[in-house]
């Protein structure tokens, strides 16, 4: 495989942020009731990711080892404003809704994880793609909470009406506990799938072991 | 702008309990799922946490209103609220090692996680925005830290049991179950918002 083919396939699947290193959940579960707010969240944190772990890894030379995890979250942070002051710009009302949360994608550990698990070993340009292999799996899980989450607590996708005036919103759906019930039904999910593709890779059919992604 | 007309023990409560920085805002998940497998650690997190979250609070509310605001440097405030933090947990780390080492040994650990905690910037961007005065960004800041604090506690002592426990199914073990736990609490802990509601 080649690196760049294996730093996607560890980012997607195998190495997932949500399921693997449990990273990230912190912040954006908060916004996963809604899925333009998703959407937007995950193309922040994907960005953050990409330009942070490519930056590091450029100056991973020139970081003194004490004060390294200070220059992380600075150069963090500076990618974060500029994300912020983007949404503020050309989404001011998707900004309102975020209204913490944009700011804390700095603390999200996705973005200091990658930067100190991967960017502190790597070439820049690797770096760059395993950041944004990473904000697209978490994203992908993410987005298809939030799926679950609109679809069920407000009958809509994307603002639009799905369900007819008969439906029932389930109101759990878009409090803060189905939230947390959600991500454990992907990732027990994950790991059957995942046992799965273990049990078929022992037997001896040369079969490809590839997993496809979890259904929602 | 004004602050918010909203009283010293009511916002107390609701940091606490309605408005729970972890169960109703998400904040600070990620050490509170690895930290919540030992009682102890809980403990001694919970309680550097609590101190970190007061203290920053009233800080940063004074760089925001004699700093920040007088000099219209807002897009700046992210970078300038992250230094403050990291200056308090490196400070607190000083002061605790100089004046009691025993509690040094307990924290040493916990305190530089503390830094890139979502709940500490949670806190003092929730501040800033719905604009609290001084004093009720502090009780607003340790209600924070005392509600995080009580979370870790009760999900850990629920830990201890849990994992004794054979019947959970292989695939949700360690992550997952915990996950369903906090989402169990966390609709306890909403069932006190007809008690108190502050936003």
């Amino acid at each position: 495989m080649s690196p760049a083919r294996k730093v996607f396939n560890e980012g997607l699947w195998s190495n997932n942020p949500i399921f693997v290193q449990v990273l990230g959940i912190c912040s954006t579960l908060a916004v996963t009731n809604n899925l333009s707010n998703t959407l937007v969240m995950v193309l922040g944190v994907t960005f953050a990711t990409a330009m942070g772990s490519f930056t590091l890894s450029l100056l991973k030379d020139l970081i003194p080892r004490k004060v390294r995890m200070i220059v992380q979250v600075l150069v963090i942070s500076f990618y974060v404003i500029i994300v912020d002051i983007l949404l503020k710009a050309y989404q001011p009302a998707i900004s309102k809704q975020l209204g913490p949360y944009v700011g804390l994608i700095i603390t999200n550990c996705i973005l200091m994880g990658r930067a100190e698990a991967f960017a502190a070993a790597n070439k820049p340009g690797l770096s760059f793609l395993d950041g944004i292999a990473n904000g697209l799996g978490y994203g992908w899980v993410l987005i298809s909470i939030a799926f679950v989450r609109e679809l069920l607590g407000f009958g809509t996708l994307f603002g639009l009406k799905i369900f007819g005036d008969g439906f029932t919103p389930w109101t759990i759906m878009v409090m803060a506990p189905s939230a947390f019930f959600l991500v454990a039904l992907a990732l027990w999910i994950a790991n059957i799938v995942k046992a799965k593709a273990e049990a078929a890779a022992k037997t001896p059919k040369p079969k490809a072991a590839v997993p496809a992604p979890a259904k929602q | 702008m004004n602050a918010p007309d909203v009283g010293i023990l009511p916002l107390f409560l609701a940091s606490i309990l309605t408005s729970n920085i972890l169960l109703a805002n998400f904040l600070g998940t990620c050490s509170f799922i690895s930290i919540s497998k030992d009682f102890k650690s809980s403990m001694g997190l919970g309680l550097a946490v609590t101190m970190v979250i007061g203290i920053c609070a009233a800080i940063c509310w004074a760089v925001l209103n004699f700093l920040i605001r007088p000099l219209g440097i807002e897009y700046l405030s992210f970078i300038i609220f992250i230094i403050v933090i990291a200056g308090v947990v490196q400070m607190l780390e000083m002061i605790i090692d100089r004046f009691s080492p025993s509690l040094y040994m307990a924290l040493g650990i916990f305190l530089p996680l503390i830094t890139v905690n979502c709940a500490v910037l949670g806190v003092i961007l929730f501040l800033q925005i719905r604009n609290y005065d001084f004093i009720q960004s502090v009780v607003f800041g340790f209600g924070s830290g005392a509600g995080w604090w009580l979370a870790i506690m009760l999900l850990a002592a629920i830990r201890t049991k849990l994992d004794k426990n054979n019947a959970v199914p292989a695939g949700l073990k360690g992550t997952g179950i915990t996950l369903i736990t906090i989402g169990f609490m966390a609709m306890a802990f909403i069932g006190f918002s007809g008690m108190i509601a502050v936003q």
